[in-house]
């Protein structure tokens, strides 16, 4: 198989996630963190990192694949957009912590066809990094982030709720997701 | 938070995409240059004896040298900006540019005068040149560098100096229309500066500020 077409199963709901299909593209968020907690094992374990935040980095891809995902090339393999981006967000956090790294993409293109990808987060991580990550959100910003992602209220009812229009919610969760982003990006260990 | 909930927030915010990378760094281009021109035809306009340089194969060249890079490095530009791209061939098509100026100071060499190098190297303003080639290149390279902050480039450092030369190249096409010397010795020494200054800020700027 041509090693950069891996997933044709991550192309098509891609495809019909970036033309507004909600259901494929929850789909493909899902599969993901599987192989990306692999990815992030597997690099940390090459540089002798204790593998205690992998959980954010996951996030922190996950983040950015979203934030970015108009640097897909339309039609393109997305496995090697995915992996792209997974190497990124590894070397950043190994640099974080002092490691002076180089990691090939083929490398990381290489858990695809290896073990089965874990599927488990860490459950430690997930509870304090979820009040720390809030806490640093305007009020109104984690509100909207905390009654939609924790809560799983819908945009709509979050408008109703909160007095605002549909319009404004998707704007201000916006803008939180990018201050999110940001506060991955600056934190360190 | 747990990565299940923060899949929701992605989800909620929506799946579809507004404009692809390529297109934005394409727009910008396009703005760039528009501003650009129009400052220059406000401010500096064809040169005066253009009915006569018209014609000319060194004048013309100087358009030869200055597309052959702006070419690549625009097309570049827009790969770079994503985070799987390699420059691949248009990265080897950049050395096009200064092949071609290679070729046309040899063929200046052989085809005058050993006491005229000196006076075809420096030209008539040397200064200017440099000079309006980067402030000429200011305006395009701003509207290539915020597409690139909406991108994901690989190496940012690299994505900012090929927005560099682009930009410069850009304006070198603008500025060329204007410029009365058309020595090869000239354009490969002073032009080269100008561009050069825009892939260095491209470059500095690029690694500081285009990290995602």
């Amino acid at each position: 198989m041509d090693p950069m077409q891996r997933r044709p199963d991550w192309d098509v709901l891609m495809h019909a996630a970036v033309s507004g299909d909600a259901k494929s593209y929850k789909t493909l968020l899902e599969v993901l963190p599987g192989v990306l907690r692999s990815v992030t094992r597997r690099g940390y374990a090459r540089f002798g990192v204790e593998p205690n935040d992998v959980e954010d980095v996951v996030q922190e891809v996950l983040l950015a694949i979203h934030l970015k995902r108009h640097t897909w090339k339309v039609g393109a393999p997305v496995a090697p957009w995915v992996m792209a981006i997974a190497r990124h967000k590894l070397i950043d956090a190994l640099r974080r912590r002092g490691r002076q790294v180089h990691i090939p993409l083929e490398s990381v293109m290489d858990v695809l066809e290896a073990e089965a990808p874990e599927t488990q987060p860490d459950r430690q991580t997930d509870l304090h990094d979820a009040l720390r990550l809030l806490d640093q959100l305007r009020p109104r910003q984690r509100e909207i982030v905390r009654s939609i992602s924790i809560d799983g209220h819908s945009i709509r009812d979050v408008a109703r709720r909160l007095d605002m229009s549909e319009g404004a919610v998707r704007v201000t969760l916006h803008r939180a997701l990018k201050t999110v982003a940001m506060i991955y990006r600056k934190s360190g260990p | 938070m747990k990565t299940e909930n923060l899949i929701a927030a992605l989800v909620a915010d929506g799946p579809s995409i507004e404009t692809p990378i390529a297109r934005k760094v394409a727009l910008a281009l396009v703005c760039g240059f528009a501003l650009s021109a129009a400052l220059f035809f406000w401010q500096l306009g064809w040169r005066p004896d253009i009915g006569e340089a018209r014609g000319t194969l060194p004048f013309l060249f100087k358009f030869v040298v200055t597309a052959a890079l702006l070419v690549p490095a625009a097309l570049l530009t827009a790969r770079l900006a994503r985070p799987d791209a390699t420059p691949g061939l248009w990265g080897w098509a950049l050395l096009i540019a200064p092949l071609l100026l290679v070729a046309g100071v040899s063929a200046e060499l052989v085809a005058s005068p050993i006491n005229v190098w000196t006076a075809k190297l420096i030209g008539t303003n040397a200064v200017a040149c440099v000079t309006l080639i980067v402030l000429l290149s200011t305006l395009p390279f701003a509207a290539l560098f915020f597409a690139l902050l909406q991108g994901a480039p690989a190496e940012p450092g690299l994505a900012g100096a090929v927005a560099g030369i682009a930009a410069g190249a850009l304006a070198a096409t603008l500025y060329a229309m204007h410029c009365t010397d058309d020595s090869p010795l000239f354009v490969a020494t002073w032009y080269t500066i100008g561009i050069g200054i825009m892939t260095l800020a491209g470059s500095v700027l690029g690694k500081r500020l285009l990290r995602w």
